[in-house]
């Protein structure tokens, strides 16, 4: 992953992945194919396989110890599984954004350029003004500035959810990511907050390949541009959002969409 | 149909009940720490002055103050943290970040438990087997740390284990999935969120340390010895032997004075405590989440 983009059309790009818990099985050949600098959202009943999908992308799924994968991901046109690959290179490069908003228990400042200071400034002493620079280049990319630009020395953990998620985004920015992953980034938050959250996603888009869970239908078909459906871990159906959610090319999909299943 | 029954009447008598029994329990349990911390203060707080503190004993040991023991402790309590922290930190950071579940890490863990179980004069034998004769360090202050160190290790094992673990799981995963490898999370998030429990747990060892006299008697202490170590291959006096000596040992010692020594030591172990819980309460302070 140590050389820039090579000329690929799919930012991320699986072939046949299985993937086991134990003796468990959750993913079933999954061939998924997102594109780059779009939204693509993934929907699906709970238990279906999203996150484990999307954690076997960043390859977290390995601290588990008893996880077996099969098949191919790669990200950026890189096989992430090939054995020359460095796994802090791969967290570096595909960002995660959880459910629970989880700041770190130090200050607004500090927790945006934790990344930085493990990748980029490991080992220098980032000198105070580029430091200030990236802090706040990131947190106006996520449109927290303003909010937050006379209390970045404060306790993160102290932010409002909705503060705090962003704020979860905004310190992966730092380090120049290419895929954000995020797992139903908006369920532990209001309305309100998930509108300012998808307004935020559209504001990222172009510049990073966003791939995001969600049970929100309605969050799906507006915040996404392309969905993908899984059941059971398999992908169902894969499409443009608007035309899945008008024609549906399965019946599962249907069924789903209108809120059959869980 | 708001009204009160029987039944509530009944169950308020019950409650009424166990809570008295508890509060009686309550009061009986720190019944003899009050009546033990009075009779110290009343019957050795006169004999507590500077010169007592600073003075060596004289005359057999009954007369005179207790400097040496009081230095000798500090020296064997500071020795023996120099020794066990350390380790012990590392032992439960590798324990609590690194190891995985195995019969191995079980295995492990089941001796530190039952390390801390074993009486302190079977610490005190080993002591003398390894460190005195085996390793040849004679009867020194460094066989007698070392002693008190192994001794305290389980706890601070055991301590500083528990604080790692009440820090959340989700900050490590947070900082794995930024690409933090384990040490780069331990040092910037796990560490300062649990330091005050681990330097809590450390000063309660300290505490304890001070007063123990088995597994120091046989390794290090000396009953008389007027002098202050020079380093840690010497000999020492310690307040705890000190006590048990004009206790038990010495004839025609004033009434007064093993209770002049029982109150410096306690007093020592009560000012740690007190730094103990200050410390631990800025710590607390500092920290939010
Ligand atoms: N750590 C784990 N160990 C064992 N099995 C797991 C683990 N994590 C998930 N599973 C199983 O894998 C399957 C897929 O789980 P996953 O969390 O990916 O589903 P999901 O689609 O994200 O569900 P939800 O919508 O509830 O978040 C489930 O059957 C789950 O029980
Ligand atoms: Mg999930």
């Amino acid at each position: 992953m140590d050389s820039p983009t090579t000329a690929t059309q799919f930012a991320i790009e699986t072939r046949k992945l299985n993937l086991w818990y134990g003796s468990f099985q959750a993913l079933f050949d999954v061939d998924l194919q997102v594109k780059q600098g779009i939204i693509t959202s993934m929907i699906g009943p709970s238990g279906c396989g999203k996150s484990t999908l999307l954690r076997s992308v960043n390859r977290i799924t390995e601290r588990l110890g008893y996880v077996r994968t099969t098949g191919s991901i790669e990200v950026m046109g890189r096989d992430v599984y090939a054995p020359e690959v460095e796994i802090v290179q791969v967290r570096k490069r595909i960002g995660m954004v959880f459910q629970r908003p989880n700041p770190l228990p130090i200050s607004i400042r500090d927790n945006v350029i934790f990344a930085h200071r493990l990748h980029a400034s490991a080992g220098r002493r980032l000198p105070k003004r580029e430091r200030d620079e990236i802090v706040e280049k990131a947190l106006r990319r996520v449109l927290l500035w303003d909010s937050v630009k006379d209390r970045l020395g404060r306790q993160a953990t102290a932010l409002s959810l909705e503060e705090q998620q962003k704020l979860c985004i905004a310190r992966l920015l730092p380090v120049q990511p290419d895929v954000l992953l995020m797992d139903e980034p908006c369920s532990a938050l209001d309305p309100k907050a998930t509108e300012a959250v998808e307004e935020l996603l559209w504001e990222l888009r172009g510049d990073f390949t966003i791939l995001i869970v969600t049970h929100n239908m309605a969050q799906a078909r507006r915040a996404s541009e392309e969905c993908v459906f899984m059941l059971m871990g398999k992908i169902v159906e894969h499409g443009d959002t608007a035309e899945m959610f008008v024609t549906p090319r399965f019946e599962e999909t249907a069924h789903y969409i209108e809120g059959r299943y869980g | 149909m708001f009204e009160r029954t029987e039944l509530n009447a009944r169950n308020d008598r019950t409650q009424a009940l166990v809570k008295v029994l508890f509060g009686v329990m309550t009061v009986l349990l720190a019944l003899p720490v009050l009546i033990i911390l009075g009779m110290l203060v009343v019957r050795g707080g006169p004999m507590i002055s500077w010169e007592f503190l600073t003075a060596d004993p004289t005359n057999g040991m009954t007369e005179g103050g207790i400097y040496p023991a009081l230095v000798g402790t500090i020296w064997l309590v500071s020795v023996a943290l120099l020794i066990s922290v350390p380790i012990g930190i590392a032992a439960a950071l590798y324990l609590s970040e690194y190891a995985r579940d195995t019969w191995m890490t079980r295995a492990i863990n089941l001796a530190i438990i039952n390390l801390a179980g074993v009486p302190s004069i079977v610490h005190a034998l080993f002591g003398v087997g390894a460190f005195v004769l085996f390793f040849k360090f004679g009867t020194s202050i460094l066989a007698a740390s070392l002693t008190l160190a192994i001794m305290t290790l389980p706890v601070v094992i055991v301590a500083t284990r528990e604080s790692l673990q009440a820090v959340p799981h989700e900050f490590r995963e947070a900082c794995w999935n930024m690409g933090a490898t384990r040490w780069q999370t331990i040092r910037r998030i796990v560490l300062p969120n649990s330091i005050s429990g681990i330097l809590t747990g450390v000063i309660l060892e300290v505490s304890r340390t001070a007063g123990e006299t088995a597994p120091i008697m046989f390794t290090g202490a000396a009953m008389f010895l007027p002098f202050l170590p020079q380093s840690v291959m010497d000999q020492t006096m310690a307040l705890s032997l000190h006590l048990f000596a004009i206790s038990t040992q010495v004839t025609d010692v004033p009434e007064e004075l093993p209770y002049g020594v029982a109150l410096v030591l306690i007093g020592l172990v009560l000012a740690l405590n007190a730094v103990s819980i200050g410390f631990r309460t800025w710590l607390r302070g500092r920290k939010k989440w």
